[in-house]
């Protein structure tokens, strides 16, 4: 175990008293707690943590914040395996185990890093230039090398073992930021009684003061805030939460890493929890992101941004360097200088400024600092860590390749290209930054209502000014929810060090390469592997939009979104172009701020969570039945009942065979249900639905078919008239939302005239059929006060009574072409009605039976379903045209009628049976004219294609996918099943022409599975087509 | 993410309501038998860069279907009434947004 040689003795925001042991590579370390996985691991001299995207350069720690483009490691082993995540932002736990990404056998000794040599492999536009054209198909075999060479971490297949969880909250104002201006907001609007939450991405709150210098007056300003902070019981502080993105009326996205810094969570915990917060008002205190300046060679491991140097001496306590080179274009890296100079580091500073203020020359040459003015690091050198870099003469004025050298020997090269404030929640509402001038910044734009920015993201260094801002936002938010400013505390302002709006900075985004030999790439997405000449190479090509030049590079589009490299590329481009950056235009930003688990975004709604479950009352009598169970929308339906030994083929064919002999009894209670009542109720029934409903008497029940607006046919289902005013419609079980929607609709926009209510009683009623000959003798046993007889309750009848005690509703109406009748109940009752029958029902040798029975008794009788009822059919599609009224109009009615409704070859619906006995039928297969028939033959050298004429003898010709068919072909199979009652598989599908096809033999195509079956037309009606048909109850089709 | 203001249930999420598509153009007379009257209704859109009158069934809640006018670029909503409670304008004719 190694001893932590980069520690300093002393100082940090450590708990020296916890040392925490951790894995990296397989490799025991040791770190303290409040340390970063990459605090920790500089803390142990490891500097190489990683290969880069494209060209397995070694790579190191960029950054010490979200921004990190190289520090991207592998977290943790099996299912909770997970790639990609920045180690700049895991924080250090006991039984930490994390690995290196996209090297092999190590980052040190990777076998791919000979790719480094070959840059132009892989330069921008490789994709596109590599495999268009006749080289297309040199994809198909080169990708599996391209993928494996070229990559990041791999993802486990594994299941996600842990849970996450989603939440909701409501605030008066949200602030996105702990620093010194979030904190300031959060204390002032606190005070005032907001409800305020406070989110910070960090462990700790402090922001920038985290990483400050030993000033005591800093440490002392958040020490008080953060206790005055615990005094107010309106705010609500977040921290490891993440606000990843900003929507609509003022509605946020935030992540809480809940046990993200647990070996695994602990019982009962998610590991995540996404919350959405509803905010009335939002102030982003989200500070800035540093940038790097682009120079060869910019991405050795040992270069890192100036600021994330200080953040690893003052915060972690890591000496990152013994022998410092600073190169900067402002005055903030002067701060990081001087801290790395008290650590016992040795410190040049290189400022491409000739003039720096004379306070700061001053400080420097006081502490013993070199300082390179007027230069440029123009190169860094070094195998798998920095030795030394080449400074050279730069004017940021007119950057020129400069001849002459100085070679600075170091360890540690740390860069400040100047500062870009945190706008990414801004940009996802739309606001676009803009570019100004004078501070070298990407600013906000227009601010959209609700929202203040503070602080750094203002674009200002002052502490003054952040605090300042902070309160001022938070004041003005209290006013705009009403709570005007009424308690005051102390000044915020209060005992702060004197701090000037050190910034001055001049712009440089990249060092051309000096003169003379030893390029080495510059690179400005370190992520993505996109360097300076793959920009130049973008423009030349004439990709010179932000928005192509993104694209076409990959620039800014890794997993960091370009935090550190938008803007430099943004600078490169209009110099090469001779624009301003304004003109050259800013990429949009989208959520996520950072990558975010998909877990976290599906929530607990997995598996059996996945959406809601609906049971009939009947469904555990069926579950301790045995029966398998079905899901029909959102609702689990017995399948059949398997006896003993019976598969389900066995178990369906004995239950429908059940049907057709004695009696059935199958559960229906997921039929839906709609009760109307009014005195408008019949005119309301007569508009919806294609046929009469005016005439309906009471105590009948009729069958109808409901149109969409475009005239497709939307459900269909019974309607019985209880009484006068009431009525009593079913649904199919997938439809009836749908339907309940669609007829309220037109109650409330169309027909507010009309008296009428519908109210949804889906679960109100339990509903059974009783199905065969035996049917009446059965119901007779079990119903006492209703006259069951021919006279008494005929075809459509509809009658209420009792069972027993049992309330009963009984339609005598018939899915299966069999005397049946259907029964409801009051839901509570459902249970004991189901059970009376099947008491009585052993008498009269009845069975139960699933929905598969059921679904072959209907496609025996040719009645329509789901699989015919598919949102692209009109009524004379299905065979029912003469249903419509020509008496009335109805909804849908009119459209209906348009030419492509009506065209006699549309396909119609048919039945369908094997022609040679045998094959294979199966829904969704495609119904093909034999007649026009393809030979299809694929080349031997492409994949490509290439349709030839018709040449059934060709030996290219197979009767799998090549089937000869192409295209859309004539019809498709809507639902299949082996007939118990022929002995033999029946299919209803719809055909082009169909019922004149009556007799054709056509092609069955499925292609999934290689089959071309050989199918005959028949009539859709199998068994009984004589019988009272389909459209039984509507007179005009007898 | 829309917040819908039901003016029977207070201000919710847009995912306790159904989106029910153009509420500009009212439906035809259904003794109208004018394809392209019907077809005007059914199939034509405006796609105005602002305000926009919708229809937005509480599905989730009171199940009453409302009118809500939406901008399309900010997607702030400016009103939300219940739509039996808008005077219905003359049939087949567009209704002008407030």
């Amino acid at each position: 175990m190694s001893t932590q040689p980069r520690r300093l003795k002393s100082g940090g925001r450590i708990d020296r008293s916890k040392p925490i042991s951790f894995r990296f590579d397989g490799r025991s370390h040791t770190g303290f707690a409040g340390d970063t996985l990459a605090a920790a691991l500089l803390a142990n001299g490891v500097t190489l943590v990683g290969r880069s995207f494209k060209y397995h350069r070694p790579r190191g720690i960029y950054s010490a914040g979200v921004e990190e483009p190289n520090a991207l490691v592998t977290m943790r082993t099996g299912a909770r395996h997970e790639p990609n995540v920045p180690a700049t932002k895991v924080e250090l736990y006991e039984g930490l185990e994390a690995f290196s990404q996209n090297s092999w056998p190590s980052p040190k000794y990777d076998v791919m890093s000979f790719v480094n040599r070959f840059p132009k492999l892989f330069a921008a536009g490789f994709y596109y230039k590599t495999f268009v054209g006749p080289t297309r198909g040199s994809w198909m075999f080169y990708e599996k090398f391209i993928r494996r060479a070229a990559g990041m971490g791999k993802p486990t297949t594994e299941a996600d073992p842990d849970h996450y969880e989603k939440a909701h909250a409501f605030c008066d104002l949200l602030v996105v930021g702990a620093g010194p201006s979030g904190l300031a907001a959060a204390i002032t609007a606190g005070r005032s009684g907001l409800r305020v939450i406070l989110v910070e991405d960090d462990t700790v709150l402090g922001g920038s003061l985290l990483a400050a210098g030993r000033d005591p007056k800093l440490a002392d300003w958040l020490k008080s805030a953060l206790a005055e902070l615990e005094t107010l019981p309106s705010v609500r502080v977040m921290t490891r939460t993440c606000a990843f993105g900003a929507y609509d009326n003022m509605t946020f996205a935030l992540l809480e890493r809940v046990s993200d810094h647990l070996v695994t969570p602990a019982p009962f915990q998610p590991r995540q929890r996404m919350w959405r917060v509803r905010a009335e008002r939002a102030i982003l205190a989200t500070g800035m992101i540093e940038r790097p300046i682009v120079f060869a060679n910019n991405d050795l491991p040992g270069v890192m941004l100036a600021s994330a140097a200080r953040t690893y001496v003052n915060r972690h306590a890591v000496a990152v360097g013994r022998k410092v080179v600073v190169f900067t274009n402002n005055d903030t890296a002067y701060a990081a200088a001087c801290d790395l100079n008290a650590s016992g580091a040795e410190v040049s500073i290189v400022d491409v400024r000739s003039r720096i203020p004379a306070a700061l020359q001053a400080q420097v040459a006081a502490a013993g600092i070199t300082l390179h003015l007027g230069c440029a690091v123009g190169r860094a050198n070094g195998g798998r860590h920095v030795r030394s870099v080449d400074v050279v003469p730069f004017d940021p004025a007119r950057p020129e390749r400069a001849s002459v050298r100085t070679r600075l020997s170091c360890d540690l090269l740390a860069v400040s290209g100047g500062w870009t404030p945190t706008l990414h929640l801004l940009g996802q509402r739309g606001s676009k930054p803009v570019y100004d001038e004078d501070k070298a910044m990407l600013v906000a734009g227009t601010v959209p209502e609700g929202f203040e920015i503070v602080g750094g993201a203002a674009a200002n260094c002052d502490l003054g000014f952040c605090i300042d801002s902070g309160a001022k936002a938070a004041h003005a938010a209290a006013a705009a929810c009403g709570k005007p400013h009424a308690v005051s505390g102390r000044s915020l302002l209060e005992g702060l060090p004197d701090q000037g709006d050190a910034y001055g900075i001049a712009p440089v985004w990249m060092v051309p390469d000096p003169l003379g030999k030893g390029h080495g790439k510059k690179f400005v997405d370190l992520q993505h592997d996109v360097g300076a000449d793959d920009i130049e190479l973008a423009h030349r090509e004439g990709y010179v939009s932000v928005e192509h030049l993104k694209r076409y590079t990959t620039l800014g589009m890794a997993a960091d979104q370009g935090k550190t490299s938008n803007l430099n590329a943004l600078g490169i481009m209009a110099g090469i172009r001779g624009k301003k950056i304004n003109e050259v235009g800013t990429t949009t930003f989208r959520p996520p701020f950072r990558p975010i688990s998909i877990g976290a975004l599906t929530g607990p709604e997995t598996g059996l969570h996945f959406r809601p479950i609906r049971r009939s009352p009947m469904h555990d009598w069926h579950e301790a039945k045995g029966a398998a169970i079905t899901t029909t929308g959102l609702w689990l339906r017995a399948w059949y009942f398997p006896k003993p030994g019976e598969s389900k083929a066995d178990a369906y064919v004995r239950e429908a065979a059940a049907v057709r002999k004695s009696v059935g009894l199958t559960d229906v209670a997921s039929l839906g249900k709609i009760d109307i009542q009014g005195p408008d109720a019949a005119e309301f029934l007569n508009r919806v639905y294609v046929n009469g409903f005016l005439t309906l008497p009471v105590g009948k029940a009729r069958y109808g078919v409901m149109l969409r607006p475009d005239g497709i046919v939307m459900d269909d289902g019974t309607t019985s008239r209880i009484s006068e005013h009431h009525y009593f419609m079913t649904t199919t079980t997938a439809g009836a939302g749908k339907v309940m929607s669609h007829l309220e609709f037109l109650l409330q926009t169309a027909w507010p005239d009309l008296r009428v209510h519908v109210t949804s009683v889906t679960s109100q009623w339990a509903g059974m059929a009783v199905a065969g000959p035996r049917s009446r003798e059965l119901l007779e046993k079990v119903i006492t006060d209703i006259d069951l007889s021919e006279e008494g309750l005929p075809f459509m009848g509809v009658r209420q009574g009792h069972a027993g005690d049992i309330p009963v509703r009984v339609l005598r109406i018939s899915f299966s072409g069999e005397r049946a009748y259907e029964v409801y109940t009051p839901a509570g009752y459902g249970m004991q009605l189901w059970q009376t029958l099947c008491d009585q029902g052993k008498s009269c040798d009845m069975t139960v039976y699933g929905v598969e029975a059921l679904g072959a008794l209907r496609i025996e009788k040719g009645h329509v379903a789901g699989g015919e009822l598919e949102g692209r059919t009109t009524l004379t599609d299905m065979g029912l045209g003469k249903m419509a009224s020509t008496k009335k109009p109805f909804i849908g009615g009119a459209l209906a009628q348009r030419e492509g409704m009506t065209d006699p070859l549309r396909p119609q619906l048919v039945g369908l049976e094997l022609a040679e006995g045998t094959g294979t039928l199966r829904a969704g297969a495609i119904l093909c004219d034999p007649a026009k028939r393809y030979a299809r033959t694929i080349a031997k050298d492409t994949s490509a294609l290439i349709d030839c004429p018709p040449n059934p003898a060709s030996k290219d010709f197979d009767a799998g996918n090549g089937s000869g068919h192409m295209g859309h072909g004539i019809g498709f199979v809507s639902s299949v099943t082996w007939s118990p009652e022929l002995n033999r598989n029946i299919a209803l599908g719809y055909v082009s022409g169909g019922m004149a096809r009556k007799g054709e033999q056509i092609d069955a195509v499925f292609a999934l599975k290689g089959e071309l079956t050989k199918v005959r037309v028949t009539s859709p009606h199998f068994v009984d087509p004589e019988g009272p048909s389909w459209a039984f109850g509507c007179p005009s089709i007898a | 993410m829309l917040r819908i203001a039901c003016p029977h249930c207070g201000d919710r999420d847009y995912v306790e309501f159904l989106y029910g598509g153009d509420a500009e153009n009212a439906m035809p007379e259904l003794s109208d038998t004018d394809i392209d009257r019907w077809t005007e209704f059914v199939f034509f859109r405006n796609d105005p860069k602002g305000e926009h009158a919708e229809y937005w069934q509480h599905q989730h809640g009171c199940r009453q279907w409302l009118r809500v006018v939406r901008h399309t670029v900010t997607h702030q909503v400016i009103s939300v009434q219940p739509a039996s409670e808008v005077d219905t304008p003359a049939q087949g004719k567009r209704v002008e947004v407030a």
